[in-house]
């Protein structure tokens, strides 16, 4: 399947090479050229390359700070069908016991429905240390390579620390449960010390990299709520924060994840194979088990789009609007910058130019629904959402209830298809009213709006730590912060849905229309609507709040940290034998991309952001964020 | 395999569709002859070829059926086959406890021992190439076997400074994996482990304190600042478990490198870690040590003489010859002892204490006198339930004559004889000289190849070293290693501890020469096996040949008379847990720490916990849950459960004080220390 994948992502991401049979041959010779010429030299790794040429050695404590998923996780207590698995892994490593005994993988890896903790008798916990997140799987790295780099010019266990958290939890409750915070606090305070008073050098990824934020403020707020570190401590211990990936502002992939538990892979699988996943073939129903497990995790939730429509678009605008999605092939025409009426453009140009992509709806139901002016569209109302009373025909023989789906009745399924098209503001609604319990659960430690005062005081709650707009920066005007990504791939931005065709018990009454397909260089396949990005986070979340958010001295960032923008173009690798290769800009391959791990080692050498180049930007990043009009 | 088989049936079934066209065409007479021919053709092809591949092919599919079966059959098996054949096996202590409704209650911090802890690879050689992050000690130790040149080459230290080697990076393993298990299946503190789990400890309330075990304990604080990490992380623990201070449980050289630990976290902070006067009674309620080598063990003096220990002169006796061949240029023992000299933590575990502990020339505490330690090995281990009264009066005779205090010494006569009979040749005066021939032709550089024929002559005519001049011995045939040993480790004991030369940091793992901290809540348990025949003193002999070799060995062929002579292999056994001496674990807690001495200002309270060994029942038992051997007993249920109950909260009292089998408060009586 993940080749299947990967072949496909070739033929969106690289134009060059055309995706058809008839050019496989070229494409051969091409690679056995390719491979006669990397015998020769082999690319020296830029850990080497960095000490032999410029003497670079280890200088700053580095903590690496790993995102969702990536984290393994161990068994510490189960139930009887988990035995022998005692400290095990059960996420992360090779995953037999998925297939041994999948109902108790499941079983173990969900978390309380209620309490976002532990359910009782079982106790999975984060493994420690560097190996928690340094492959995920046996051969595919994660910060394997980047470790390794750093080992090249003198790092090692004392000065090199990972930051293992329980992923699955809220940030708050990784303290609450594990004291993975009040550890990390001590770790890095620990490696300032015996390291001759070096500030560290924060390495984020991903989930990681809110997380940390949620740190920052923790570790700043008086006890019992917080570290008790008192002002400075981040301006005393922290020299940079380098993300990598950053989801700053949420991924919208989170959406479909809870509102169908599919995001676009599963959705090509089912264009591809339609029935497979939806059979009873041996009572699997993976995707419904998928979402009962998933919607345990309030983490998810932390990577919800945050900003609403200020951010992310409402139903005839969003930031993005007049990217040009090639996704299968170059095209010499340039897209419009849609600033005049965007009807007005449609009528003119007629069918030639495409429509300007509604990318703030983010669900849709139908493909006119996502490209229809609202005007002509059924105006949603979130309250009447939220007045309907749920659970009126809980049917009994479907045995005990899995999703909350089914405790919806027919009717109100329906009517949610029939509002159309969902925005960010109107979709947590839609949330809230379809995973009544996940949302309440995780709202109590998550936040996703915009602040209008920041000196209210409800913003000490700890729920607003992970939101970046709803915080402000620590008072530590030397301090650094980056924001590495890829871009040039195809991100998921926004869905085109449809309702079930089933109607069984225990089912998804919602999935992704993978029928629906826009023209050739259209930016919708699939049912997905993709922007610019690094596959998983699209570019105005990871680069926004570094490009305008904090830039300069904000209400975000009162204290004028400095801020960097570093863009990776994504080259697919050129031949097999290059694995995932070294110029990627995907969003977990990219902690292989060779420019982003010299920058790393520079900074952690002592490097500033000046130093290493400054912005280095390839996006529309600027532009995008010049659009949104948030108060700063 | 499948191909193979395939291949087989192809060429099967085209000859038969080829013999049966012909055959179409052709008359009876000409078909019968054909197939006649073809039959003999086969069954010719058959004999040699073919059976040779479907005896590959049996093979690949029987190693995929088991390995499928292995697979498939629930890891719950083995323990029905046991049950069935021993009955229902106790339940382990930790549920045991747990339904007596212990949970979590003090954090508890491992510290593993002398060679238990796994080493990675930082950085490396070109050799080591692909080896960064792997293990280089621990695990399976693969490499050894694919490049044992470049292994040892990496687990080398610097021979001057006792740290790196240039280019070459080797860093213990963090976290619980660095000695839960040493090799696979080879458990070290994973049972107890396991067992603290199930009353509820998890990673947030267990932590390894990993070290690089062979460097010098002052030296993993300037490389690793391994002991300012415990104390960050012994802090840590204490105030997110609400104040709870840890229970630390050190094992073997663990238990020095701790003591190390308490008086540096104390001392002011260049050379101590600045924690203040009290942070010990602050942070440590008990310090349950398993088997610790207090006052050091007799097998490290073998080990730095001359490589070996019993086991090593065991499998000399059982084939002579082999471990000294040049098979392959291979050399062991030079490659060995090469590495272990440039490791500093050997040196700890030197006897400390001198003739005052372990013995003179015609005394020792243990030596003498009815009810000692019986030594028949063999006894001991078939018969469990033995009676000691019995077994300790018929062995009246033979105990009397041994000399545990030589601990050294050059000839089995030499070893026995009183010592106003021995004629004994002062080595220190002979000048060593360099050796002129062999030097160019060994390769493999060992401190023996620098001294001159003489020079060991004089050593062996020494005849028998106690305590107190093995240090001397050690001087002289290994100056280099010793000098190095010397700046970071001591052997002696203080007269007067307040002398202010007490507060430099190689006394502190010495237990003669500290005092412990003041922390009268404080407590500290001494929990060994005892049972098992243990090295504690070597009959040695010149090697033949003496170029390039180590010169001395243990002479395996001085066998007591009798087969319960505690003499066996050249080796004089006393009790303990097979690698430490009853009296180097239990001395300071039966007596030099017992109530308030002059090494134990503050009064702490000392217990003694001594676990009998009795040898598993039967092999599918593994280890034994009753073993008293020195690794073994992670796994003893007794001990793991004093563990708990203290680590749950219970103090030593009522654990029930001590609890003591062997002779260790009587032989304390006999050594004359002022306390």
């Amino acid at each position: 399947m993940a080749s299947i994948l990967r072949f496909r992502k070739l033929c969106y991401v690289e134009p060059a090479v055309k995706c058809g049979f008839e050019s496989f041959d070229d494409k051969s010779s091409k690679i056995n050229q390719k491979l006669d010429k990397k015998e020769e030299d082999v690319p020296e790794s830029p850990g080497i390359r960095l000490k032999r040429e410029e003497g670079l050695s280890a200088l700053h404590p580095v903590v690496l700070v790993p995102g969702i998923v990536t984290g393994g996780l161990e068994l510490w207590e189960g139930r009887p069908c988990s035995d022998g698995l005692f400290r095990k892994r059960l996420w992360g490593g090779s995953f037999t016991e998925i297939f041994k005994r999948p109902l108790c993988w499941l079983e173990h890896l969900s978390l309380h429905n209620e309490t976002g903790l532990d359910p009782p008798g079982i106790r999975v916990r984060a493994v420690p240390g560097l190996v928690a997140a340094d492959y995920f799987a046996p051969g595919y790295f994660v910060w394997a390579v980047l470790i390794e780099n750093l080992a090249k010019i003198g790092y090692e266990e004392k000065n090199l620390h990972m930051a293992a958290y329980d992923w699955r939890l809220s940030f708050q409750n990784t303290e609450i449960r594990d004291h993975a915070l009040s550890r990390l606090k001590s770790k890095i305070e620990l490696m300032y010390i015996t390291n001759g008073y070096k500030k560290v050098v924060v390495v984020p990824h991903s989930m990681g990299v809110i997380y940390f934020l949620h740190f920052l403020k923790w570790v700043e707020t008086p006890p019992p709520m917080g570290g008790g570190g008192g002002p400075g401590w981040c301006a005393k211990h922290i020299k940079a924060v380098m993300n990598i990936g950053p989801a700053f502002l949420g991924v919208p992939k989170a959406v479909s994840n809870i509102f169908s538990a599919e995001g676009r892979d599963i959705a090509y699988i089912r264009a591809m194979a339609p029935g497979v996943l939806d059979s009873e073939i041996l009572g699997l129903q993976t995707l419904e088990h998928v979402m009962r497990v998933s919607r345990t995790w309030d983490s998810i939730v932390s990577l919800l789009p945050k900003g609403g429509e200020t951010i992310w678009g409402n139903m005839d605008w969003s930031p993005e609007e007049g990217h040009a999605c090639y996704l299968s092939k170059k095209r010499n025409f340039q897209p419009s910058l849609s600033d005049n009426n965007v009807n007005n453009s449609d009528a003119k140009r007629g069918f030639r130019v495409k429509d300007p992509v509604k990318y703030g709806r983010i669900i849709s139901f139908g493909k006119a629904a996502s490209t229809l002016h609202s005007s002509k569209l059924p105006a949603v109302n979130p309250k009447e959402l939220l007045d309907t009373s749920a659970s009126q025909n809980f049917n009994p023989a479907c045995g005990e209830a899995w999703t909350e789906y089914e405790e919806m009745s027919r009717e109100s399924i329906q009517k949610i298809a029939a509002d159309k098209a969902y925005t960010t503001r109107t979709l947590l609604d839609l949330l809230r009213f379809v995973a009544p319990k996940m949302m309440q659960r995780a709202e109590a430690h998550l936040s996703h709006g915009i602040a209008d005062n920041l000196d209210d005081p409800k913003y000490s709650h700890y729920k607003y730590w992970s939101n970046p707009l709803e915080m402000k920066l620590p008072d530590a005007p030397n301090m650094e912060i980056y924001c590495m990504y890829g871009v040039g791939i195809p991100t998921e931005r926004s869905y085109v849905y449809k309702l079930s065709p089933t109607n069984r018990c225990k089912s998804i009454p919602y999935q992704i229309d993978s029928s629906v397909h826009g023209e050739d260089d259209s930016c919708l396949k699939g049912g997905v609507y993709f922007a610019d990005g690094d596959e998983s986070v699209p570019v105005i979340s990871a680069g926004f709040m570094c490009a305008k958010g904090w830039r300069g001295r904000t209400r975000f960032n009162p204290s004028g940290i400095a801020t960097y923008i570093r863009e990776y173009r994504h080259k697919p690798p050129s031949s097999l034998l290059e694995g995932r290769g070294i110029e990627s800009g995907a969003h977990v391959d990219i902690m292989g991309n060779v420019a982003l791990i010299e920058d790393v080692l520079r900074v952690a050498a002592g490097a500033t952001g000046k130093e290493i180049g400054g912005d280095k930007i390839h996006s529309d990043i600027l532009r995008m964020s010049e659009r949104i009009n948030l108060r700063l | 395999m499948s191909f193979l088989r395939r291949r087989k049936v192809t060429t099967d079934s085209s000859k038969s569709s080829n013999s049966e066209s012909t055959s179409g065409k052709a008359d009876d007479k000409r078909k019968q002859n054909k197939s006649s021919k073809r039959q003999s053709y086969t069954s010719k092809r058959w004999s040699c070829w073919d059976s040779c591949c479907w005896f590959i092919g049996f093979i690949c599919s029987m190693w995929w059926f088991l390995l499928f079966l292995y697979n498939a059959v629930p890891a719950s098996i083995p323990q029905y086959v046991t049950e069935a054949i021993t009955g229902p096996l106790p339940d382990p202590p930790g549920v045991k406890l747990k339904k007596e409704g212990l949970t979590v209650n003090h954090p508890v911090v491992f510290v593993p021992g002398i060679v238990t802890g796994g080493l990675e690879l930082w950085e490396g050689h070109h050799c080591a190439e692909g080896l960064f992050r792997k293990r280089l000690w621990g695990g399976s130790f693969g490499e050894l076997y694919k490049r044992p040149l470049c292994w040892a080459e990496h687990m080398s230290l610097d021979n001057e400074t006792g740290l790196d080697p240039p280019g070459i990076r080797v860093r213990p393993v963090s976290g619980l994996v660095a000695a839960d298990y040493f090799a696979a299946g080879y458990f070290v503190w994973a049972v107890l482990i396991a067992n603290l789990a199930q009353i509820g400890y998890e990673e947030k309330t267990m932590y390894m304190a990993s070290y690089d075990w062979r460097l010098s304990f002052q030296n993993t604080e300037v490389r690793d600042q391994t002991l300012s990490r415990i104390k960050s992380n012994i802090e840590l623990m204490v105030a997110t478990n609400g104040g709870k201070k840890v229970v630390v449980i050190p094992h073997s050289m663990g238990v020095l490198y701790f003591l190390h630990f308490m008086k540096w976290v104390e001392a002011p902070t260049p050379m101590g870690g600045g924690g203040g006067s009290d942070w010990c009674a602050k942070h440590i309620k008990a310090i349950m040590n398993i088997g610790g080598p207090f006052l050091g063990v007799p097998k490290s003096v073998s080990g730095l003489f001359s490589i070996e220990a019993r086991d090593i002169a065991v499998a000399r006796a059982f084939a002579p010859g082999f471990l000294e061949k040049d098979v392959l240029g291979l050399q062991t023992f030079q490659h060995l002892m090469r590495m272990t000299r440039t490791w500093d933590s050997t040196m700890s575990m030197i006897p400390k204490g001198g003739d005052t502990i372990w013995g003179g020339l015609d005394w020792s505490p243990e030596g003498g006198g009815p009810g000692d330690f019986n030594c028949s090995a063999k006894k001991l281990k078939n018969n469990s339930t033995r009676n000691t009264g019995q077994n300790s009066n018929r062995n009246l005779g033979d105990m009397k004559s041994v000399n545990y205090g030589r601990i050294i010494s050059f000839g089995k006569d030499v070893a026995e004889v009183h010592s106003s009979r021995i004629e004994r040749v002062d080595f220190k005066d002979v000048v060593k000289g360099a050796k002129l021939a062999a030097s160019s032709i060994c390769d493999i550089w060992i401190e023996y190849n620098e001294m001159h024929n003489d020079a060991i002559k004089a050593v062996a005519d020494y005849k028998i070293y106690t305590a107190g001049s093995i240090l001397d011995l050690l001087h002289f045939v290994a100056p280099k290693l010793m000098a190095r040993g010397g700046a970071h480790f001591s052997y002696g004991i203080a007269d007067n501890l307040d002398d202010p030369k007490y507060g430099h940091y190689k006394y502190w793992s010495n237990p003669l020469e500290t005092k412990l901290p003041n922390a009268p809540d404080m407590e500290i348990y001494s929990m060994y096996g005892v049972g098992i025949p243990t090295e504690r003193a070597y009959v040695y002999k010149l090697t033949a040949q003496h170029d390039c070799y180590i010169p001395f060995q243990i002479d395996t062929y001085a066998d007591g008379g009798s087969e319960d002579s505690c003499l066996k292999g050249g080796v004089f056994s006393a009790d303990g847990d097979e690698t430490v001496p009853v009296l180097s674990a239990g001395f300071m807690c039966a007596k030099g720490w017992r109530g308030k001495t002059r090494f134990n200002p503050s009064g702490i309270r000392t217990y003694i916990r001594e676990y009998n060994h009795a040898p598993p029942a039967n092999l599918l038992e593994g280890r034994g849950t009753q073993s008293g051997a020195h690794v073994d007993i992670m796994g003893n249920f007794a001990l793991i459960e004093d563990i708990i109950r203290v680590a749950a909260g219970a103090n030593g009292d009522d654990l029930g004080g001590d609890h003591v089998y062997s002779d260790i408060f009587k032989w304390s009586e006999r050594i004359n220390l002022k306390l």
